[in-house]
């Protein structure tokens, strides 16, 4: 794949290359809206799957790109679910301004809660996002008043897409939005991961101890992309609260940090189209087998967690692609 | 009032030890070779199991099934830590998590298809049953009982870990691991041995629990999130610390169903996020 | 007497009852080529580790161009002028040379955290660092990935980066730790050839090339400076013979 470069001009060239959408990419976009003709019936777990797979590209940019675990993500899902949720209550029911404040907000509070996150490592970083997620959760629990409580929150309005199109009943306007939502934080992802701020995080992932070696405030780069993650999370649960007119706790609760992580790792993390396949193959397997008691279907999660960890630690994508290179020699 | 304080701070420190007996290994394995075992819970279920069916199946009374548990349990462990475990030592934390959680979700699957979903009961001894009276309060006798226990297993282990040669050995390599395989110590024994202790004690904590908390199949991953307070606020390696946390996390637990309800486990997670925060490495962690 | 770009003052560090750093003071000029030998556990990493804050002293000073940076975190330093390799390969595995250096360029030159920006559009960086890298023989390998280099190329890259940091200052943790004989010499060359005002200090084990690129030496024995002289004194000093050869033949 890397040719040796022995021209500045190479160097340039071979960078363009690594930033250009590949084909790959454009046939994955227009794959993606085969649903609106050929599988309507599965509009809702497509909308589903492609706010997931947000809220999935979301922890990328801090645990694949970055390298910092977090066990507690869903605490900016929720957040923003609920913030869109409360928003439309309060009689302002604009879907687009409304993503923009209720991500606004959760990177306000990822960024109060970055300050905290970059000073801990190992155990103790794993422990506080798990702890900041349940305590979230519980603080959602308990102000019943605010959030509806395990009834969730009801009657939420929200108004036409562009004052024009109406989340209709099967689901085509919800999958139009979440698809656009999905789009549009994919290729602002993109740019971040291909900036030289990409890098950086790159290099604290590689190498955290070199990082103040060449002179890096790292703390501050994970603290801004930490910021962004959390805003972008914020936005999938907005957009979820969206599609479905309805909040629930769930949207808060440790099953989603986790399931989110489980997403990334199948897919592969560090290239942002594997949390999209994670979240898809998740998701699909999950409805193909809703009928299976859950208890099982946790048994091939679990196992499926242990090949990969064991086997393709690059998950699937990573595994696909080295098999791709392989092949093209 | 007194006396319902004195109730709540009873039963919060038996389930503090419960949670010490379960927690402890965990620490002290995660010290010696950071490797973050969360399987430890299937451990803990493993041998709740175990009891369920040496009590029941076998018609063996309650207090023969502890030492099964415990042997069942450790035995089983060592047999996943050489064959998978150590594959992971070199691996990220997030490698080890996802794998040995991934463990977890299996085997609580595995319990749900072999015994149901449903809790199980077990039959205690006549002298297990009731409550003892003293001084006008009345202490559930199983919680007596517990507490005992709990205690003359922190009495071994400080003395095994303090007298014996290979607590000296297992001391050595939580300091450092370099220095220890340098004064000719088998640290890779002494952790598989450890290992087995370690799980062994969880599989014993997961029999003792079934009285007090119930056993299921999700057993395994709920007392998780406890045995990960108690290990990292306790701070990794240290039997002191993981019996401080444990005895202030359960009896903030008790204490806060007991007098604020509403709160939940707010306070919990606050305080573990308060602690960590100030000090990464645990109460009594050294690194 | 030129200008002293690095000086320390009587820089202490105990590790319990073990004295690693007793009192050291030592000073850099301008375009310093000095070298710092001394037997395995002397504490000559310690001390880099100290100078470069890796390590907190325990007391004492240090002065970089005469400003006190005794607290300053690392990062402070580096951008500061005062950068450093390691004896153990410490890169980005993942990354290509390319990568790394232009991370670090743009790591110095503020532009790191410029997110809605294109890596390709810092063309400057690029471009230096293709510049580097060729210095340092290493322009073919450019994008390769660093993991995949022949060893001797990775000890290139660690001076590399911390080239690209352009320091005033570089110290230099055995920076032929592990590479063969002919191609140590090599590396020496190439550090030989680093603009004339940059001040280097240099961990090296094998005396010939101590002898042949060091304009002075510090020796340091348990912690303390024993002698700092140009390299004839230093030859002929009949202690640091005795430290030297003793340690050596204790093999």
């Amino acid at each position: 794949m890397t040719t040796p470069a022995s021209s500045t001009a190479d160097n340039h060239a071979w960078l363009r290359r690594q930033a250009r959408w590949s084909p790959y990419e454009l046939a994955f976009w227009l794959a993606v809206l085969i649903p609106f003709w050929v599988f309507p019936t599965y509009l809702t777990l497509a909308s589903q799957i492609a706010i997931t797979a947000l809220f999935a590209v979301s922890v990328d940019l801090v645990l694949g790109y970055a390298g910092i675990v977090t066990l507690g993500h869903a605490m900016f899902f929720g957040l923003g679910a609920y913030a869109a949720g409360l928003l439309t209550k309060a009689g302002w029911g604009e879907p687009l301004s409304g993503l923009v404040l209720s991500g606004l907000l959760t990177a306000l509070v990822g960024l109060l809660v970055s300050f905290m996150i970059v000073r801990v490592q190992h155990l103790a970083l794993l422990m506080i996002t798990l702890g900041l997620g349940l305590l979230t959760a519980e603080l959602a629990n308990s102000l019943g008043w605010l959030t509806g409580g395990t009834d969730g929150l009801q009657g939420v309005d929200v108004w036409p897409v562009f004052n024009h199109f109406e989340f209709d009943l099967w689901g085509y306007t919800a999958y139009a939005y979440a698809l656009a939502a999905l789009f549009v934080g994919v290729a602002a992802a993109r740019r971040i991961v291909h900036s030289s701020f990409g890098l950086s995080l790159r290099g604290v992932r590689e190498n955290l101890n070199r990082m103040p070696a060449i002179g890096s405030p790292w703390r501050r780069h994970l603290q801004i992309v930490y910021t962004i993650s959390a805003g972008m999370a914020g936005i999938a649960g907005a957009v979820l609260t969206h599609t479905t007119e309805t909040v629930s706790l769930d949207s808060l609760s440790f099953q989603r940090s986790a399931d989110v992580v489980v997403m990334l790792i199948l897919g592969g993390t560090g290239r942002l189209y594997g949390a999209i396949l994670g979240a898809a193959i998740f998701m699909i397997a999950r409805d193909q087998l809703s009928d299976m008691n859950p208890q099982y279907w946790y048994f091939w999660i679990g196992l499926l967690l242990m090949l990969v960890v064991l086997f393709m630690p690059k998950g699937i994508l990573g595994g696909l692609s080295g098999l791709l290179r392989r092949l093209g020699g | 009032m007194i006396g319902n304080l004195a109730i709540v701070l009873f039963d919060g420190l038996a389930f503090g030890m419960l949670l010490f007996v379960l927690s402890v290994g965990l620490s002290v394995t995660l010290g010696l070779m950071n490797f973050v075992n969360l399987a430890h819970g299937a451990f803990a279920m493993l041998g709740g199991y175990v009891t369920v069916l040496v009590t029941r199946e076998l018609g063996l009374p309650f207090l023969w099934s502890l030492p099964a548990a415990f042997i069942v349990a450790a035995l089983v462990s060592v047999g996943f830590e050489r064959t998978l475990f150590r594959r992971l030592y070199r691996a990220g934390e997030l490698n080890q998590v996802l794998f040995t959680i991934g463990l977890v979700f299996a085997a609580s699957a595995a319990a749900a298809y072999v015994f149901g979903t449903a809790q199980q009961p077990i039959q205690l001894p006549q002298f297990l049953r009731g409550v003892t009276e003293f001084a006008g309060l009345r202490f559930g006798s199983y919680r007596i009982f517990l507490i005992i226990i709990a205690l003359v297993i922190t009495g071994l282990l400080v003395l095994g870990l303090e007298y014996t040669r290979f607590g000296a050995q297992i001391r050595a390599a939580v300091d450092n691991q370099r220095a220890a395989q340098g004064l000719g110590i088998d640290v890779d024994t002494v952790f598989a041995v450890t290992f087995a202790l370690g799980s062994g004690l969880a599989g014993l904590g997961g029999a003792l629990a079934i009285e007090m908390v119930g056993l299921d199949p999700s057993f395994g991953f709920h007392y998780l999130v406890y045995m990960m307070i108690v290990v990292s606020v306790g701070g990794l390696g240290s039997i002191a610390g993981s019996f401080v946390a444990a005895s202030l996390l359960g009896i903030a637990d008790v204490a806060g169903k007991y007098f604020v309800p509403d709160l939940g486990a707010f306070m919990i997670y606050l305080i573990m996020i308060a602690v960590l925060f100030l000090r990464p490495q645990g109460l009594f962690g050294k690194r | 007497m030129s200008e002293i770009m690095l000086a320390t003052q009587s820089v202490r560090k105990s590790f319990g009852s073990l004295e690693v750093a007793r009192d050291v003071s030592i000073e850099l000029p301008r375009g310093a080529r000095h070298a710092l030998i001394g037997p395995n556990g002397a504490g000559k990493t310690t001390l880099i580790n100290l100078i470069t804050g890796q390590l907190a002293p325990d007391g004492g000073r240090i002065l970089l161009e005469g400003v006190d940076i005794t607290h300053a975190p690392v990062a402070a330093r580096v951008r500061r002028g005062l950068t450093r390799t390691f004896q153990i390969n410490t890169l980005f595995p993942d990354l290509t040379p390319l990568e790394s250096v232009v991370m670090a360029i743009c790591e110095r030159e503020g532009k790191a955290a410029q997110f809605w920006r294109p890596l390709t559009s810092h063309g400057d960086a690029i471009d230096e660092a293709h510049e580097i890298l060729a210095r340092l023989r290493l322009a073919d390998e450019a994008t390769r990935t660093t993991r995949h280099l022949p060893y001797g190329k990775q000890r290139l890259l660690e001076i590399a980066l911390a080239l690209a940091t352009k320091p005033k200052v570089l110290l230099l943790d055995e920076p032929a730790a592990g590479v063969p004989k002919d191609e140590s010499a090599m590396l020496f060359s190439v550090i030989d050839a680093l603009p004339e005002d940059m001040t280097i200090l240099f961990i090296e084990h094998d005396m010939s090339i101590v002898f042949t690129f060091a304009s002075r030496i510090i020796v340091l024995v348990a912690g303390g400076v024993l002698l700092e002289a140009d390299p004839d004194t230093v030859r002929s000093d009949p202690r640091v013979r005795e430290v030297y050869l003793g340690s050596a033949h204790g093999h």
